[in-house]
């Protein structure tokens, strides 16, 4: 990673103004938008904008040209271009015609996108934004950090030094004095201006309507008073049916500020009057910049349902620590790397795309339904393709790739380690390992791993057999953990076998975007699994479960190994996690816990694969309660812990707040016990509570069960 | 349907009143313009758009009131104190007005404007969007505008600031006599 951004990560993160602003903003988020989303069907209504959206993505082409023939019908004058430097000399030769001088903006990230004012300016035409937060911005001479409120980076501090310079005179901070200045300010360049320029939140292809929506009511004054109206819209925004309007004008201002509706929603199909009578000039363009062929491209196509509301930014671990400026210029957050990558260029999001730590956070509360992180895994496999591995990795993944020599290193460094051990911890393992397992404070690798254990457990031999699925970290590091599952499954009567043959489940490589080395661990790992004939393949390790139940066909198509497909949805379907199993058997009366005894207080982590790839979340509280424990709920117990694979090793100035951070909310709750049914957030929070040194326990649920059972 | 209206419209800071007959939104209207010491002079006079509540009261009766004028231009809007115009219906489960504001003097009485006084006729009161679509048509509206309180930003420190560029003051004036479905 280069030193630059490296660099900017770390101002970003010493900004205290910027980390407090935004830490505070999202946790009010949270609150907020599940109050204005009471009473609805989120589900349902996603499902609604998505398929709309994507009926309209899949044949863009038939529909920005419905929506031109209806706008022009209508008398406006429709543009339509793929090349964003065919856009800024349209506008110019719009703004030559009339005269045009002085142009009020209305907040577009189209225009941003095309670098609009600085064309605009060259040409000696005054450009003022009029969106407050976009003219702040413009002011101070830097770009938006965020989508919806494009100055949150700034205190009003800032704010009033940039407004007393503008008008030369002392401001103090008082907030809606500064945005009485504004008004005043901004008020006669409305007037004055004989160009406006919009963007548009939906544009309408069954009637030739632009929809606007706006809470300051700029968008009202910039398409009213100027003669001459542009609206720049992406092709990404058109829609069919004016019924769509109605979900997406449902979604739009909960997810994007919490609102039930924004102030002002303006729908505008061809000119209007001009306050003199005349009719407004309106121009509408089309821009593509690179969306047909994201419309084109299978994994990229779900970014068109985008409705640009910026909710993914607001709940993302890692944009809430270091805000919008580190992604670059103009998108910014998760679904700006994606939008960087395509409307800029791949490269262009090289170092971005190391931001996303894949925890998920966005997919949840996407109202166009975008999975982000799995775009931003497909922008690291195009990376990986079009530059190679990095040869550190490259050695690393060789490695894995051979599971003898890579458990035999393994094993190795149960020895090699030693004189770095302390406790339970390595704090320096040989590079190529620390690389595998990282963490804050690395776990020792046990002495005798599980699958060495696993032949002296004298087990129950049922009809019902389940293969267990150890997972590097629990075969080296945690094989207590495979113990306490395999003590668990015989007490049901369930006999647990271990495939020698299975190795890494390729997640490490898979979110390298080494797919290649991802699909021959799948391929090892389907063959070792499915040989015996067991009714379930279990898995303590929610990034195993998703490897197996999701990614292995995923990966596998990817490459093209298409003759492992049938064999890795069987196993898909075999694939459960621990917690589910174990939930169900207790269920069925087939498992109970020790009655009578009051275990006191716990706490409980999800782990952001097993809560939202997977969908347990309720599974495992509920038995930590059966077994006699008081269930403490941390705040944020979804978010996620920092450790991200490799993340924390790559990242670690990132990784170590986000960690810190959790251990804080863990240790609010006053539960001297924390569980969490991942052994990668074991290893994290148990490094983290090592090196902080509060007494708190940190445990697999499985273990933690697994001593609960009644004899 | 109208409390659920206004309990939306306040949490968003709107001001909600109910009248019955024209002649006594006529009356709430003058109160109103002397209460806030509307008179003759720029920064404090009243700009009234064209509409049907105008219709249906007859200009006469507001003929000769001071500060009070229907000649809505930019500049006379931009510098009266209260604007008032009317909207078509109410939506009540997101307390949101709307209208078909092609006519430029609509949007301008309803945007530059300090205060905003909008007058609705009370069984244009519709449940949500899903029922508003049904009845608003872009092929005859070319202009239609939804407004849900006053103008409102948050854009500095997050901190909600209400009148940016519209009105800082909306207030709703639900008359029961206007009857439904004009525009
Ligand atoms: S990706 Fe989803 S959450 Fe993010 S801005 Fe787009 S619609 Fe909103
Ligand atoms: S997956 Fe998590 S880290 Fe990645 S963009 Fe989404 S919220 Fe941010």
């Amino acid at each position: 990673m280069k030193r630059e951004f490296k660099a900017s990560i770390n101002r970003a993160l010493n900004d205290a103004n910027l980390t407090g602003a935004l830490g505070k903003f999202s946790e009010a988020y949270k609150v907020n938008r599940t109050k204005a989303y009471e009473g609805i069907d989120f589900e349902d209504l996603r499902g609604r904008i998505a398929e709309a959206k994507s009926g309209a993505a899949c044949h863009l082409d038939e529909v920005a040209e419905t929506f031109r023939m209806n706008a022009e019908a209508l008398g406006a004058k429709v543009f339509r271009t793929r090349d964003p430097e065919e856009v800024k000399q349209y506008i110019l030769k719009v703004a030559r015609e009339n005269g045009v001088k002085n142009v009020v903006k209305s907040k577009s990230m189209a225009t941003e996108e095309i670098h609009l004012n600085q064309a605009l300016l060259k040409e000696g035409i005054s450009v003022a934004e009029t969106d407050l937060g976009e003219w702040i911005i413009q002011l101070a001479g830097q770009t938006p950090s965020h989508m919806v409120m494009p100055a949150i980076h700034m205190t009003k501090e800032e704010v009033a030094e940039i407004f007393s310079k503008e008008v030369d005179e002392r401001l103090d901070t008082d907030i809606p004095r500064l945005v009485k200045v504004a008004r005043n300010e901004l008020r006669p360049k409305f007037l004055a201006a004989d160009m406006g320029i919009s963007g548009a939140n939906i544009a309408v292809a069954e009637t030739g309507s632009i929809v606007l929506v706006t809470n300051e009511g700029n968008a009202r004054l910039v398409t009213t008073l100027p003669r001459v109206h542009v609206a720049l819209v992406g092709v990404e925004k058109l829609v069919e049916k004016f019924e769509t309007v109605v979900p997406i004008l449902d979604a739009l201002p909960r997810s994007a500020t919490a609102q039930l509706l924004t102030s002002y929603v303006s729908i505008i199909s061809g000119p209007t009057p001009n306050d003199d009578g005349s009719l407004k000039d309106l121009h509408i363009i089309l821009m593509d910049n690179q969306r047909t062929d994201m419309a084109k491209d299978p994994k990229f196509k779900q970014a068109l349902q985008c409705i640009r509301c910026g909710s993914c930014l607001n709940v993302c671990p890692i944009f809430r620590l270091v805000g919008g400026h580190v992604f670059g210029k103009v998108y910014t957050g998760g679904i700006g790397t994606i939008l960087t990558a395509w409307f800029d260029e791949l490269k262009k999001s090289e170092e971005i795309q190391g931001l996303c730590i894949q925890c998920g956070n966005c997919t949840q509360v996407c109202p166009g339904k975008l999975d982000i992180p799995e775009m931003i895994m497909e922008i690291r496999r195009r990376l990986v393709l079009e530059k190679g591995q990095p040869l550190v990795q490259k050695a690393i993944f060789s490695v894995v790739n051979n599971r003898k020599l890579f458990h035999g290193m393994l094993r190795a460094a149960s020895v090699a380690g030693k004189p770095f051990t302390s406790g339970k911890f390595i704090r320096h393992l040989p590079l190529f390992l620390s690389e595998l397992t990282d963490g804050r404070s690395l776990p020792a690798i046990a002495d005798k791993p599980f699958r060495d254990i696993h032949p002296g457990i004298e087990q129950p031999k049922g009809k019902e057999k389940a293969v267990f699925y150890a997972g590097c970290l629990i075969d080296f590091a945690y094989p207590e953990t495979g113990v306490a599952l395999v003590k668990l499954l015989n007490k049901a009567g369930i006999e647990v076998v271990f495939p020698e043959e299975q190795t890494c489940c390729g997640a490490p490589a898979l979110y390298s975007g080494a797919y290649e080395v991802a699909a021959q661990n799948a391929a090892d790992n389907i063959a070792a699994l499915l040989e015996q004939d067991a009714q379930y393949v279990v898995s303590a390790c929610p990034t195993c479960t998703v490897a197996l139940a999701h990614d292995f066909a995923k990966t596998l198509e990817a490459v093209g190994r298409t003759e492992w497909l049938d064999k890795a949805r069987i196993l898909a379907g075999k694939t459960v996690d621990l917690a589910t199993l174990v939930k169900r058997l207790v269920d069925q009366g087939r498992l109970s816990f020790q009655e009578g005894e009051q275990l006191g207080k716990i706490t409980y982590h999800d782990s952001c694969h097993l809560k939202r790839t997977l969908n347990v979340s309720e599974q495992p509280r509920e038995l930590l309660q059966q077994a006699g424990y008081e269930l403490e709920e941390m705040f944020e117990c979804d978010m996620c812990c920092g450790m991200g694979g490799s993340y924390s090793m790559k990242l670690p100035e990132i990784s170590a707040p986000i960690l810190k951070r959790k251990l804080k909310n863990i240790k609010d709750t006053g539960a001297s016990l924390v569980a969490m049914d991942c052994p990668g957030c074991v290893l994290q929070i148990s490094g983290g509570f090592d090196q902080d040194g509060a007494a708190v326990r940190v445990k697999h649920t499985a273990e933690l069960l697994a001593e609960r059972l009644k004899d | 349907m109208y409390e659920q209206f206004k309990a939306r419209a306040v949490g968003v800071g709107a001001e909600v009143h109910r009248v019955t007959t024209c002649s006594d939104a006529v009356e709430f209207v003058l109160s109103f313009l002397k209460q806030e010491g509307i008179a003759d002079h720029p920064g404090i006079y009243a700009v009234w758009a064209q509409g049907p509540f105008l219709d249906a009261v007859g200009r006469e009766v507001l003929r000769g009131v001071p500060g009070l004028s229907f000649e809505v231009t930019r500049e006379r809007a931009a510098q009266a104190k209260v604007g008032i115009s009317d909207m078509s219906f109410a939506v009540a489960d997101t307390g949101s007005l709307v209208q078909d504001q092609a006519a430029a003097d609509q949007r301008l009485a309803s945007a530059l404007t300090g205060i905003h006084i909008a007058l609705v006729p009370t069984s244009n009161i519709l449940a949500d969007k899903t029922s508003l679509f049904s009845r608003i048509n872009p092929a005859n509206s070319r202009f239609i505008a939804f407004i849900t309180g006053p103008s409102r930003t948050a854009d500095i420190e997050r901190v909600l600031t209400i009148g940016v560029h519209g009105p800082e003051r909306l207030i709703i004036l639900f008359v029961d006599e206007l009857g439904g479905e004009k525009r």
